[in-house]
């Protein structure tokens, strides 16, 4: 390591609030820029998933309806 | 290999091909992103010599350099995702540079905050309206611009031609960005990596900076392939592939 101690290398001879809030900023940022996209995919995913099998649903039960009806004539 | 890239062009044009390549990309850019970026910064805060002149503030490069080269390459990528729209009208270009706009702003608000707070102790100032700061300024409100107006226009197809020219226009500030320095008396200091010449900096210093570089590139896959993939779903949701995908899990 570059520095002498963990204090040091947390210090960076002085310039220890420049350094580290340059990089939480920037590392947060890159953060959301992952797990906010990686969320949307996931609940677009369910989303579709949900509406497809509502559709499929209907159409077995609008089938299933006039299957009935043809018996009955 | 000139083959195989327009194979690759064509196929990535169809979006079923496009979602399943991408899945299999997904996790190799993943492994790459956090692997180098873990490694760029370890050694680029603990191991890489100090500067003797800016001491430990220098650091700040490790991210300030990465991030303002992806804000300017990230922009032009999105700027020929444009240009592929309007001439060949591939509608898969017009997902890559939706999902580019965000990782694009995010990019230039980094360079600009780390540039800011780097200049504390180095300029004793925080802002200049110098050519460098203001052109960079100016490519953050063009980034902006292109995502607040694909929210406001409907529809999609008008919102996506209307980007893809904002997008070409504002390409003229990305020369502008690269020669301030030389063009205008600047506060800010040139190039650090230069295709022609060796970096004025010794190896144990940029060698970490380098690996930052790609580190930033592979987030950027991971980033927009994320963010396209959604988008690619949202408007497939008709087809068939979609449903077929969607239905076996």
């Amino acid at each position: 390591m570059y520095f002498d101690s963990l204090s040091e290398f947390f210090n960076m001879g002085g310039h220890a609030l420049y350094v580290w809030s340059s990089f939480a900023i920037s590392l947060l940022l890159m953060l959301l820029n992952i797990l906010l996209p990686w969320w949307r995919l996931k609940s677009t995913r369910q989303q579709l998933q949900r509406q497809i099998q509502r559709e499929t649903r209907q159409q077995e039960t609008s089938s299933s309806i006039t299957g009935q009806q043809g018996e009955q004539a | 290999m000139w083959k195989w890239l327009k194979t690759l062009y064509h196929r990535l044009g169809s979006p079923k091909w496009f979602y399943q390549i991408t899945g299999t990309w997904l996790p190799w850019f993943a492994a790459a992103s956090v692997l180098l970026l873990a490694s760029g910064l370890i050694w680029g805060l603990a191991y890489a010599p100090m500067d003797y002149q800016q001491g430990n503030s220098f650091r700040i490069i490790y991210i300030h350099v990465p991030a303002a080269l992806l804000a300017q390459s990230v922009y032009m990528m999105m700027a020929i995702a444009g240009v592929v729209l309007l001439v060949w009208k591939i509608k898969m270009a017009d997902v890559v540079a939706q999902s580019l706009a965000p990782v694009g702003a995010s990019m230039t608000f980094i360079a600009l905050v780390t540039g800011a707070i780097w200049g504390v102790p180095t300029w004793g100032t925080w802002w200049m309206w110098d050519a460098r700061l203001t052109s960079m300024l100016i490519l953050f409100f063009l980034y902006l611009g292109v995502m607040a107006l694909r929210e406001a226009l409907k529809p999609q197809e008008v919102a996506a031609k209307a980007c893809a020219v904002l997008a070409i226009v504002g390409v003229i500030n990305i020369p502008i960005i690269k020669y301030s320095v030389d063009w205008w008396y600047t506060l800010h200091q040139p190039a650090t990596f230069t295709l022609t010449e060796k970096p004025a900096m010794p190896a144990s210093m940029w060698v970490p900076l380098l690996i930052m570089v790609l580190g930033f590139y592979a987030f950027l896959g991971w980033s927009v392939l994320l963010r396209a993939r959604s988008e690619v779903l949202k408007r497939e949701q008709k087809s068939g592939w979609v449903k077929e995908l969607l239905q076996r899990k």
